[in-house]
């Protein structure tokens, strides 16, 4: 971020000047946790960074199985291809649910952060409502793409994109699962600060799914579907 | 709590960090919050429409450019996924999940671009099972 020559140095009055704090107008303290003053950051900071490194790590697993999808794309053993089999009407509603559930489980964070009940509850509601019609539609496409004799048996192709897709539709479906325990856990417990920290993480989890289905949407629907 | 004496709590908003997916301080409450979200929202919105239009369109552009359009606004709205809803920012106060973020990408990149590097070697250093059955008889 800085050379090594302009790492900190101390300011003529003799106060530590930090070089990570630029740009910040807050206040009169000078304390920054987790910059080597001010002490050990709170629980909140650390638990949000934990999540974040899962998350990250959940993408190198996704990554993965983009890169089995990639490299056996071409290899449809005489059956079915991405260009016969996928319609993208139905992958354009799947991606307005999942973005507009995106959208909607930042606004109920939002609304949790002040501490308003009924919106928070709403804005969850609704996020799930979404997120189920997308695992629904989801569904759909799998046994519609089975009942044509397309299944994961048919080919090295079909089985790296159920793999990938199926993945992700688990992912989503184990999201919403946590999204009721989360509802609940707000309606009997309240914000307490253990509780948004949860929300927190899901948020982050929710809004890394949607950032999933992007790289899905376009690598292999809207691809597959025009190659 | 520790004896550090500080007077946030244990949970209270720390003055200058941030754990991802929080909102800068400064911003000013609710209005700010819906906003950010909001943009993020249409301009999200706008790259799937693009990215779907251009799929689907024939001759608008070059065929073989469909992929590397496609390839570039998927990316673009991953970008604006990270900067609107998970709130990454260059900021100072975000070095920690930046460099994590950075770290994840190399990985990714290392994963898909090696393993799509060394099969398609491999495809063309084998003999296809074509030819081995071919030679066989």
């Amino acid at each position: 971020m800085s050379a090594a020559g302009t790492l900190p140095d101390r300011a003529p009055h003799g106060g530590q000047r930090d070089p990570y704090k630029i740009g910040h107008h807050g206040g009169g303290h000078h304390e920054a946790t987790g910059h080597g003053e001010g002490g050990p950051a709170s629980k909140r900071i650390i638990v949000g960074y934990g999540f974040w490194i899962f998350l990250l790590s959940d993408i190198v697993l996704f990554s993965a199985f983009f890169a089995t999808y990639a490299v056996l794309a071409k290899a449809t053993a005489g059956g079915p291809s991405g260009r016969d089999l996928f319609e993208l009407d139905r992958v354009a509603i799947e991606t307005a649910c999942l973005l507009a559930s995106s959208y909607l489980c930042g606004l109920a964070y939002v609304a949790a952060q002040a501490k308003n009940m009924l919106w928070t509850q709403i804005g969850l509601l609704a996020t799930g409502l979404l997120g189920f019609v997308f695992v629904l539609l989801e569904v759909q496409e799998f046994a519609q793409m089975a009942a044509e004799g397309a299944g994961p048996q048919r080919s090295a192709f079909l089985t790296a994109f159920f793999s990938l897709v199926g993945c992700h539709g688990l992912h989503v479906s184990l999201g919403l699962l946590w999204l009721g325990t989360m509802m609940a856990q707000i309606w009997a417990k309240g914000f307490r600060p253990a509780i948004m920290r949860r929300l927190l993480c899901f948020n982050l989890f929710w809004h890394a799914l949607d950032i999933i289905w992007v790289a899905i949407f376009t690598i292999v629907y809207l691809m597959g579907a025009g190659a | 709590m520790t004896d550090t004496g500080r007077t946030d709590g244990e949970d209270g908003h720390d003055e200058e960090d941030l754990a991802p997916g929080e909102e800068a301080i400064g911003g000013s409450g609710i209005a700010h919050g819906i906003s950010g979200y909001t943009l993020g929202l249409v301009l999200a919105t706008l790259l799937t429409v693009g990215s779907f239009y251009f799929a689907g369109s024939r001759g608008l552009i070059w065929g073989p450019g469909i992929p590397v359009a496609l390839i570039v606004l998927g990316i673009a709205q991953i970008g604006i996924h990270l900067v609107f809803f998970l709130h990454i920012t260059t900021g100072p106060d975000n070095t920690n999940n930046v460099l994590a973020l950075a770290f994840g990408f190399l990985i990714v990149f290392l994963v898909v671009v090696g393993s799509l590097w060394i099969m398609a070697n491999l495809n063309h250093n084998m003999t296809s099972m074509a030819d081995v059955i071919a030679m066989q008889r």
